[in-house]
């Protein structure tokens, strides 16, 4: 608890004895008041104040002014225990809101806290410890084990293990050694490391993804702009009402000749005015969201605004990128196909040979299946055709690997299979040695994660690529894609983004998922971006709308998950409380509801709903 | 310029009413109050004394949320 909530207590314990006492005490008239009005004054003394100062700056109509009126004009009724009791648990509600609302805000905030407290700088030899904002670039830091990395940097000594859980969401552990790059706020786990800072503590990734987080709850949902200019106009229109309530009824009684009643009439207004504070709304739809995207975050998810969070739950077509996304992005040997006499090994290690000195992904995937080291002394006249292959001299010997194409110009016979992926056909001294598949494997999970995606309410998921037709259809008919836009240039994906996002209803949300490199402009033409596979990368935080750190498909229908969670408990909150109201509203109108209810219809249900909101922060799988 | 305050404030349409009196302030051109994060960001405008308009936007805040605090 806090010094202020403390103090409240206090006065609410305070003001509870001498309630009680001085409900017993055998006093009428001046002197009950008198009585009542010392616990009052203990408990209301800063409402009263408030609500005065309110009315001096022209603004009247807060929950103060609304408590002052009920409870000032409960005494003048002669209801002092009533008018006492009232504030009494105003107070009791509002401190109790407070201190769950302060709660449920540190845990959170608990939960998104990777700052790192201190950097262990070394200076001539010895370790000092430091702010992480006073480090410079190219300072010397030590990470000990157990610790966090606190600034980004490249390792000058040493061997550790890192855990990125606190960024990722997921524990998987990561070996590093010196030359290495590491990134802040992953935690050292075994080894000491010394660090060469290459960033300022504020640009580093722990102070990028703070700052993005932190800032999500300045981007305001529709469902708090709503409520927030919902409660402008509700509190006035309630205590318009409630004067109604007060007036007319006596009035036309004394019109039609009957007594008026007018403690009756005024004592229901009053009970109106404290069933009308906004509060509960106003509070729980932030709390909510702060909540969804705290436990968004804590996955490996960081969604830059509740407004994106709103729109996710929304979200009916998912465009994705293939390579990099569905994919793992990385090609593969994947079958070998050798004409009779020749072996697997035989005909990688050429492939392997004429390719070496290549920085194509297709050779490179070659080599990593050869594994062994490569003698670039064996080879000799190498020569790279551009879209076709590499012919070279391998120990003398002319050899070629390449595609169809380079088969044709070398007027070499081939076979040819179905499979998908790209053929790698080899050349031997002028004879056909066979062809190597090569393909982008699909990612583990990538299938699960449609179907979940589907089930969170994904109408159409639609996959673009720039890779072949082939290639892509049987990656689609695999993963279970609706809809496949094949052999596409950067630019087209940008037209198809945008024909679809013309083509769907209003109040349907268009999501691109991408690996955020070579994607900013689709990334930030559709409703929503996300990048994935981020960690690391501050294009793809910078461009997208939804950062997944990792690049785990799966995190897709997660962060759907949460978004659809969280609105749902927006909207019963939104709900609850207006029915409740406005159900508590009526029946104070009509005098079936007393002052107790009143309090319960303010307080308890800000209560419920805010622990409500607190859901969202404990979103499963 | 952009700049983040740490705030005080009790009550979340207290912080609603505190981001609209300070957008309203002469020479700001954004501002937006978090009651969760408990802080205000501001974007002044070009030109503007970012200390005279803190103090300006205090004493608004001040006027529709006396309770309230803006740590400059």
């Amino acid at each position: 608890m806090t010094k202020k909530q403390k103090k409240m207590l206090y006065r609410i314990i305070a003001a509870t004895v001498l309630v009680i006492i001085a409900s017993f005490l055998p006093v009428k008239g001046y002197a009950q008041l008198a009585v009542f009005l010392v616990p009052y004054l203990v408990i209301g003394y800063d409402i009263l104040k408030k609500a005065g100062l309110g009315i001096w700056h022209k603004q009247v109509f807060d929950e103060c002014f609304l408590m002052a009126i009920a409870t000032v004009g409960a005494f003048a009724l002669g209801e002092y225990r009533e008018g006492t009791a009232v504030m009494l648990f105003y107070q009791i509600g509002e401190l109790f809101q407070s201190y769950a609302v302060g709660k449920s805000r540190k845990n959170i905030a608990d939960l998104m806290d990777i700052r790192p407290d201190s950097a262990n700088l070394l200076v001539d030899g010895e370790v000092e410890e430091v702010d992480p904002d006073d480090v410079e670039i190219g300072s010397l830091i030590l990470v000990k084990p157990g610790e966090k990395v606190p600034i980004d940097g490249i390792i000058r000594e040493g061997n550790a293990t890192l855990n990125t859980s606190a960024l990722t969401g997921e524990s998987l552990p990561r070996e590093v050694g010196v030359g290495d790059s590491v990134i802040s706020g992953c935690v050292n786990m075994s080894g000491v490391l010394t660090i060469e800072t290459t960033k300022e503590f504020g640009d580093s990734t722990v102070s990028k993804i703070l700052e993005l987080v932190e800032n999500s709850s300045m981007k305001k949902s529709r469902s708090e702009n709503f409520i927030t200019r919902f409660a402008k106009y509700y509190t006035p229109a309630v205590c318009g009402l409630a004067l109604g309530v007060a007036v007319v009824p006596p009035v036309v009684r004394i019109l039609m000749g009957n007594s008026p009643f007018w403690g009756q009439w005024v004592i229901r207004a009053l009970t109106m005015l404290v069933i009308s504070c906004p509060c509960a709304l106003v509070i729980s739809i932030p709390l909510s969201f702060f909540g969804g995207i705290g436990g968004a975050s804590a996955k490996g998810i960081l969604v830059k605004g509740s407004n994106y969070l709103e729109l996710l739950s929304k979200t009916k077509y998912l465009v994705c990128d293939k390579t990099g996304t569905l994919t793992k992005g990385v090609f593969e040997v994947t079958s070998y196909h050798p004409v009779e006499g020749v072996s697997k090994e035989e005909l990688l290690e050429t492939a392997a040979l004429c390719e070496c000195f290549s920085n194509h992904p297709i050779s490179k995937s070659l080599k990593a299946a050869y594994g062994k080291d490569i003698d670039g002394e064996r080879l000799t006249e190498v020569e790279e055709i551009g879209g076709h292959g590499v012919t070279a001299k391998i120990d003398g010997v002319t050899c070629a690997a390449g595609n169809e194409k380079l088969m044709k110009k070398l007027g070499v016979e081939i076979i040819s299979t179905d499979e998908v992926g790209t053929q790698i056909h080899v050349v031997k001294d002028g004879t056909y040695q066979g062809l190597l598949m090569i393909s982008d494997a699909v990612k583990p999970g990538a299938k699960e994660a449609i179907v979940n995606l589907k089930r969170n309410g994904v109408n159409k998921v639609i996959m673009l690529t720039g890779d072949s037709k082939k290639a892509a259809d049987a990656v689609a008919k695999e993963l279970g894609v609706d809809e496949v836009r094949s052999e596409l240039l950067p630019a087209d994906k940008v037209t198809i983004v945008e024909a679809l996002l013309a083509q769907k209803d209003k109040g349907e949300c268009l999501a691109f998922v991408g690996d955020g490199i070579n994607d900013a402009p689709v990334l930030s033409r559709a409703d929503i971006g996300i990048a994935m596979g981020a960690l690391g990368s501050d294009a793809a935080i910078e461009a997208a709308d939804i950062v997944l750190m990792d690049d785990d498909p799966a995190k897709i229908a997660t962060a759907m998950g949460i978004s659809r969670k969280t609105l749902a408990i927006v909207k019963q909150n939104i709900w609850f409380a207006l029915i409740v109201k406005f159900a508590c509203l009526a029946l104070g109108a009509v005098g079936f509801v007393n002052m107790w209810w009143a309090i319960f219809a303010d307080v308890g249900v800000m209560v419920l709903a805010v622990l409500n909101a607190t859901r969202t922060l404990l979103y499963k799988k | 310029m952009k700049k983040t305050y740490q705030i005080e404030v009790d009550c979340a349409n207290c912080a609603a009413k505190m981001e609209e009196a300070a957008k309203k302030v002469a020479g700001v051109a954004e501002a937006t109050v978090s009651f969760m994060t408990q802080k205000m960001k501001v974007e002044f405008e070009e030109g503007a004394d970012k200390d005279v308009v803190m103090q300006d936007i205090l004493k608004a805040c001040k006027k529709v949320e006396s309770d309230c605090e803006i740590f400059l």
